[in-house]
């Protein structure tokens, strides 16, 4: 069964046509790597998923629910979660906050026991608290858990988004280059995880420029160059294809 | 008829003040995308620094209106480097310089009361010879001409500097994105002085023509301007020069001419703020504004 | 002991007053800069509840507690319908846009009828009592304390700290910004209608954009990040005439002085105002920090 379905999305900034009919499918479970040149348009596409874009044209269907013009907080109602490429965090929050914070849809926390200090609003909190470090831990940040997000290595900030994006229980996650600037150590631990995520059953689309990560870790890719797919395929028909190496070896032979 | 003509004159008048004020508000926000609350302080001073020049130190108004206009660009220097330049690099830095220029604004105005005192004060009788002209049976004043060309030739001026020269082309840079005009090789900490310098030069200006058009002066006079000022960038467009004069002059004709035909001065903002209102509403880049809204 | 108390009561009971009250409004402002907003509008809100209270107690003859709760409600129902469209605009541009709003209150209350004009609504019963306006501050700060722990009080905070990042979490922040700046107002309409009723008089200059300024000056210089900031911020800047008559400083400039370089002191070097200094507002972060 396929949990996201792209279909001719086309998005232009002025004059710039940055998405040019795109389409592809992503199959539920599965880990779907986007990769392309810089500028190729992934970043554009995963925020037209996320709901932050609307597209100029085209359709996005998640579980045959039309998801193209359909505002963010709805998108992630929805039960789709994303990161950023230029990483936003809750900066003057702590680790653990950021993950509470990202609570929102699925912990009610009124406000009227809590005026009224009733046991429930404690225990809501505890249990929250609890469940937030578990999260935190699943990301390698426990030890981490009252740190501001701002205090935070590069590598270290990519993790807590991550275990943010996590805390509302997606069924589909968008990664946006998630282990940029990591070190190789803290890009196979985020590997696992997400091998993990989708042994869960969780759908997985994520944008990176570490080859021998997607690679690895993509069970289809799609590739997309100056706004076009060039082609969908698993990995190994990916690295044969002849326009993707002339697209990546035109751009100048890309930090593959 | 000649009376509606006659407000239409005034309007010009008191609108290029108005205007000049503008100019230096909208200046620092084009750079900075900072609003300098002080902006208004300065005009104060640079009015009430003219007025004790003629009447203390005995100069001409020839030779205190530039000395004058040079103090308050010096303020400027000092507001940048005291109330702007240590945030710069704060991530809120939009919104924590805002309040520093409040707090400058305060200062300065509490700077200006202890020099001058609280009461308004006026130029010494003779400080401009003033000519009255009647034409078509409207009243024109020598002064009144004096103001439009001063403050007419000062934007001229600065609109020629910031398209022609070498440092108008780098506060242009600046304007557009701090990072490329860094890569480029500009001097940005200059050039965010410099922009500072000549914006209050302008304010203070303003605030000595001011002082003159309605021959009073007083330390909370800024306190008016403050809010037509904020009123007249964002009907021009914040940051957009030809806007602020515009917008300016429409602020000036739009007061007269409520005034005249309400009859009552009771209502002069309220169609220059219900305007505003309405224009934030509906275009909030402004009449000319450049479409830069990086926060809308 | 009793009888100093009442003697610095006679006093400073008036100086008291205004400190509940300019903390209550300086409350009132605190929710919608807690969620990132920055609004010049809750003086003009104020004088809506002011205004309304007033007309309403004056012409209407209704007990005292339901004229300021139908304060609370005009201003509370204006900043919603103004809520609605205003909230699109981010940064300074929502600053000039309810700057602009205050101004037009304003001018409409200088040239209408029924609020008096420009010498404003007189003759309005003075039956705010200390108590009234300090149980008022107290129910409001704890409002606002058990707030943040609350799923609103999470939204605004994330939405202060990225509106993008917060909408991609499941937070409507267009509907979360108009409930902030409803409740905001309504904190403010009453502030306005006990002021209106301690006064005998409420005029159009109570309530202009410097007015709005102070409400600012007060949170920045408190603290906007924790309940208490706001409150310690009033109390200090209404104080402070009173503290400076006490060490012998009576000029106006001095004074006015004094207070811009408290905030800008603050701003410059205490970005979290002065309720950082009394208590860490994070403690356990200022320790992680320093580890």
């Amino acid at each position: 069964m396929n949990d996201l379905r792209v279909n001719n999305i086309s998005r232009s900034f002025g004059g710039l046509q940055a998405l040019q009919g795109v389409s592809f499918d992503v199959a539920s479970g599965n880990v779907h790597g986007l990769i392309g040149p810089n500028g190729a348009g992934k970043t554009t596409l995963i925020n037209i998923l996320s709901g932050v874009l609307a597209p100029t044209s085209g359709e996005v269907f998640y579980r045959d629910q039309a998801l193209h013009r359909v505002p963010a907080h709805r998108v992630a109602a929805m039960g789709v979660a994303r990161t950023f490429q230029n990483i936003r965090l809750f900066p003057t929050m702590t680790c653990l906050e950021n993950v509470q914070a990202g609570h929102h849809l699925t912990a009610p926390r009124p406000l009227l026991p809590r005026l009224l200090r009733l046991p429930s609003a404690g225990r809501e909190d505890r249990e929250l608290a609890a469940k937030s470090r578990g999260i935190l831990a699943r990301v390698g940040l426990d030890a981490k858990d009252s740190h501001l997000a701002k205090n935070l290595s590069y590598g270290e900030r990519r993790r807590l988004e991550i275990a943010r994006a996590l805390s509302f229980r997606p069924r589909l996650l968008l990664l946006d280059e998630p282990v940029a600037g990591m070190r190789r150590a803290e890009a196979a631990e985020v590997a696992n995880l997400v091998r993990s995520l989708a042994g869960e059953g969780m759908t997985i689309l994520l944008i990176e420029h570490n080859m021998s990560f997607v690679m690895n870790l993509c069970s289809r890719i799609t590739v997309l160059n100056f706004g076009r797919v060039i082609t969908t395929g698993s990995p190994e028909e990916v690295r044969g294809h002849r326009e993707v190496i002339e697209a990546y070896l035109g751009s100048g032979g890309h930090d593959a | 008829m000649n009376l509606l003509a006659q407000q239409l004159v005034n309007g010009l008048f008191i609108g290029s003040v108005y205007g000049l004020f503008a100019v230096g508000y909208t200046l620092v926000f084009g750079v900075l995308d900072i609003l300098n609350l002080a902006h208004a302080a300065v005009f104060t001073l640079g009015g009430l620094v003219a007025l004790w020049l003629v009447q203390t130190a005995g100069m001409s108004i020839w030779l205190a209106f530039p000395l004058a206009t040079l103090f308050a660009g010096l303020l400027g220097l000092l507001l940048n480097q005291v109330a702007f330049a240590p945030l710069r690099k704060r991530a809120d830095s939009q919104f924590s310089g805002l309040i520093s220029s409040i707090a400058m604004a305060i200062i300065f105005e509490a700077v200006a009361m202890g020099l001058f005192g609280a009461r308004s004060v006026r130029f010494p009788q003779g400080t401009v010879s003033v000519h009255i002209w009647h034409i078509a049976g409207v009243t024109i004043t020598s002064l009144q001409v004096g103001i439009v060309l001063v403050a007419a030739l000062l934007m001229v001026v600065l609109t020629l500097f910031i398209q022609r020269t070498r440092i108008g082309k780098a506060i242009r840079a600046v304007a557009e994105s701090e990072r490329a005009a860094m890569l480029l090789g500009v001097n940005v900490n200059g050039i965010i002085a410099s922009t500072f310098l000549i914006s209050s030069a302008l304010g203070g200006a303003a605030g000595i023509l001011y002082g003159l058009y309605f021959d009073a002066l007083a330390p909370d006079m800024g306190r008016s301007i403050e809010l037509k000022g904020l009123a007249v960038i964002i009907l021009g467009g914040m940051g957009s020069i030809p806007g602020a004069i515009l917008g300016g002059l429409a602020f000036g004709l739009s007061e007269v001419l409520t005034v005249a035909i309400t009859g009552t001065s009771n209502l002069r903002d309220a169609v220059a703020f219900t305007v505003l209102f309405a224009i934030l509403l509906i275009r909030p880049s402004g009449l000319l504004g450049r479409g830069k809204m990086r926060e809308a | 002991m009793l009888e100093q108390l009442a003697q610095f009561y006679a006093v400073y009971g008036s100086v008291i007053n205004f400190i509940g009250i300019n903390a209550l409004l300086a409350l009132s402002l605190n929710v919608t800069l807690a969620a990132g907003m920055l609004s010049l509008g809750n003086a003009a809100f104020a004088g809506l509840g002011g205004y309304a209270a007033g007309i309403l107690t004056i012409y209407f003859k209704l007990p005292y507690v339901v004229s300021l709760c139908g304060g609370a409600l005009v201003a509370g129902i204006v900043g919603l319908v103004l809520g609605l469209p205003v909230l699109r605009l981010r940064g300074v541009f929502l600053a000039m846009a309810t700057l602009a709003f205050g101004e037009v209150v304003r001018i409409a209350a200088v040239n209408l009828d029924i609020t008096g004009g420009a010498e404003g609504l007189t003759g309005i019963p003075n039956v705010t009592k200390t108590w009234i306006i300090y149980l008022t501050l107290a129910g409001t700060a704890y409002f606002m304390a058990v707030l943040r722990s609350s799923k609103l009080g999470w939204a605004l905070v994330s939405m202060r700290e990225d509106e993008t990042a917060a909408a991609c979490l499941g937070i409507h922040v267009t509907y979360y910004k108009v409930v902030a700046f409803t409740i905001g107002a309504m904190i403010a309409g009453l502030a306005g209608g006990m002021y209106a009723h301690l006064n005998y008089l409420i005029t159009p200059r109570d309530f202009g954009f410097f007015i709005a300024v102070d409400l600012l000056i007060y949170n920045i210089v408190g603290g906007t990040r924790i309940w208490y900031g706001p409150i310690l911020g009033a109390a200090l800047i209404t104080a402070l005439p009173e503290i400076l008559r006490g060490v012998g400083v009576t000029a106006g400039p001095i004074r006015m002085g004094v207070n811009g370089l408290i905030l800008l002191l603050v701003i410059l070097f205490l970005p979290n105002g002065l309720a950082s200094i009394f208590a860490r507002v994070r403690p356990a972060a200022a320790k992680a920090e320093t580890a």
